[in-house]
């Protein structure tokens, strides 16, 4: 993705993830990495998928991305339990370059504390932190 | 406190062309413009441009420039030839009495006493100091930094000859060879050297003659490729980058480097190296693929001892490669590996150099 763009339907953690709250069931996010944060790692190489089942807690990694010269870790936005990971990723991890909120998608979240999500950032808000 | 990065003549080219710029052993280079897969298909498939400006050279001249530079460099710099169309070139390490190594660097000849060595930017300093501490003993050589008076440009791929023939005054040297040329008008030293197993040439040339030819070049069909690209490249052809496959800590024969050892020359530390080549070495160099996913890095420790000394994700062959020192036992081709990268037990394998070779 060519422009930075941060959509106004996602929240945002200050590590460079978002978290989408499903519409039907606000208990269910799904979890990527901004668009700032697939620009600064460069192409995304591997994606080492984290296990469905895993516990996950806001503001701890709970993923590595790598890029050619790089590795980093991925903050979780919000708590839960992994119910789903983005099995695309495994052969076609540059999605998360090409499409950060869609197909670049990394994990759905069976949220633990959906409360947490009042500390989490709206687009606005964590566009400003950028500069 | 802020630290000044140098900026190498190109840097306002490099701005101009999208690149990001990161701290590089204390310059601010170019480490990739479009995107480091397209730069490093472009050497492979097409011609790729370098600015590697942040090398240093240092000039040896006088009677004694070939004695002193044979007791500094590991092979015998009485081999590199000189005829009425350039002289030779020559890769070499620098050792410590120990058999540490200090540097690894392309020596070329460009008058019958007068010697081009270039070095590693993170090592310049040092190298220099090293250099004159030595000709003490050599008062007919005289050694000159020369770092502030080139630019350096690395052409590389299977269209860069042809690319840079079309701005030369003449054919350009061989592979192996440096000559003097004029490209786009200026003089330079065109080399037939590089740092990513393609053909292609590196040239030396005044600063300020960088951009008119780096614009020639990039006009003609050469991507600007940035110093990611540089690494996924040599890596995959097995060449050493200082700091990471070669430290003051393992010797030349460790690193798979006796080829370029002439211990006969008696230059600093070959005694050390003779021992290790005689003795045999505890630990070896390998080159290795990962058998799976995952990209092992630097510094990964190897079950039952060694740890990787560079590792990427090869765009070439679309897996984890690297380079690791082993056990010597555990060297040979087809040995397997487990490597710790960071918790995660991945299995390797170990392979024959060069990793990526060119189909037929």
């Amino acid at each position: 993705m060519a422009d930075a763009s941060y959509p106004d339907d996602l929240l945002y953690h200050a590590e460079h993830d978002w978290a989408r709250i499903d519409p039907e069931d606000p208990s269910l996010a799904t979890l990527g990495i901004t668009w700032y944060a697939q620009d600064s790692l460069g192409e995304v190489v591997f994606f080492d998928l984290p296990d469905v089942g895993a516990q996950i807690k806001k503001d701890e990694p709970y993923a590595e991305v790598e890029s050619v010269k790089a590795v980093s870790d991925v903050i979780a936005p919000l708590s839960g339990e992994i119910v789903e990971v983005n099995g695309a990723l495994a052969d076609g991890p540059q999605a998360i370059n090409e499409d950060p909120y869609g197909d670049g998608w990394l994990v759905k979240v069976r949220l633990a504390e959906p409360g947490e999500r009042e500390a989490l950032m709206d687009a606005g808000a964590y566009a400003a932190t950028l500069g | 406190m802020p630290r000044t990065l140098r900026r190498t003549a190109l840097y306002d080219a490099h701005l101009a062309a999208g690149a990001k710029m990161v701290d590089f052993a204390g310059w601010e280079m170019p480490v990739q413009y479009e995107g480091v897969g397209a730069e490093h298909r472009a050497v492979r498939d097409g011609c790729g441009v370098f600015d590697v400006s942040h090398m240093g050279e240092i000039e040896t001249s006088g009677p004694q420039a070939l004695a002193l530079l044979q007791r500094l460099l590991s092979n015998d710099v009485a081999r590199i030839a000189l005829d009425l169309d350039g002289g030779g070139a020559q890769y070499s390490v620098l050792c410590r009495e120990d058999g540490g190594v200090l540097d690894d660097l392309f020596t070329y000849r460009i008058e019958a006493d007068r010697y081009l060595t270039v070095t590693n930017a993170a090592n310049h300093e040092r190298d220099l100091e090293w250099f004159l501490a030595h000709a003490a003993d050599f008062p007919e050589a005289e050694v000159r930094d020369r770092i502030d008076e080139y630019a350096m440009l690395a052409v590389q791929g299977p269209r860069a000859r042809g690319i840079v023939q079309a701005v030369s005054d003449a054919p350009l040297p061989a592979r192996m060879r440096a000559a003097g040329r004029r490209l786009a008008g200026a003089q330079a030293l065109v080399c037939g050297t590089g740092y990513t197993g393609e053909d292609g040439v590196e040239i030396l040339c005044a600063p300020e003659h960088a951009g008119v030819l780096w614009e020639e070049l990039v006009r003609r069909g050469a991507a600007p490729a940035g110093l990611a690209a540089r690494d996924t490249l040599r890596m995959e052809v097995c060449f050493h980058l200082y700091g990471n496959d070669l430290t003051l800590e393992r010797g030349p024969i460790e690193a798979g480097l006796g080829w370029c050892c002439k211990e006969q020359t008696g230059f600093v530390g070959a005694d050390a190296v003779s021992a290790v080549r005689e003795a045999g070495p505890a630990e070896k160099l390998v080159a290795f693929e990962i058998d799976g996913p995952g990209i092992a890095r630097q510094g990964n420790p190897i079950a039952g001892g060694g740890e990787v000394s560079s590792g990427t994700m090869s765009p070439s062959l679309g897996v984890g490669i690297g380079m690791a020192y082993v056990p010597a036992e555990r060297a040979a081709v087809g040995s397997a590996l487990e490597i710790d990268v960071r918790g995660k037990m991945r299995r390797a394998v170990v392979k024959q150099k060069p990793l990526y070779r060119k189909g037929p």
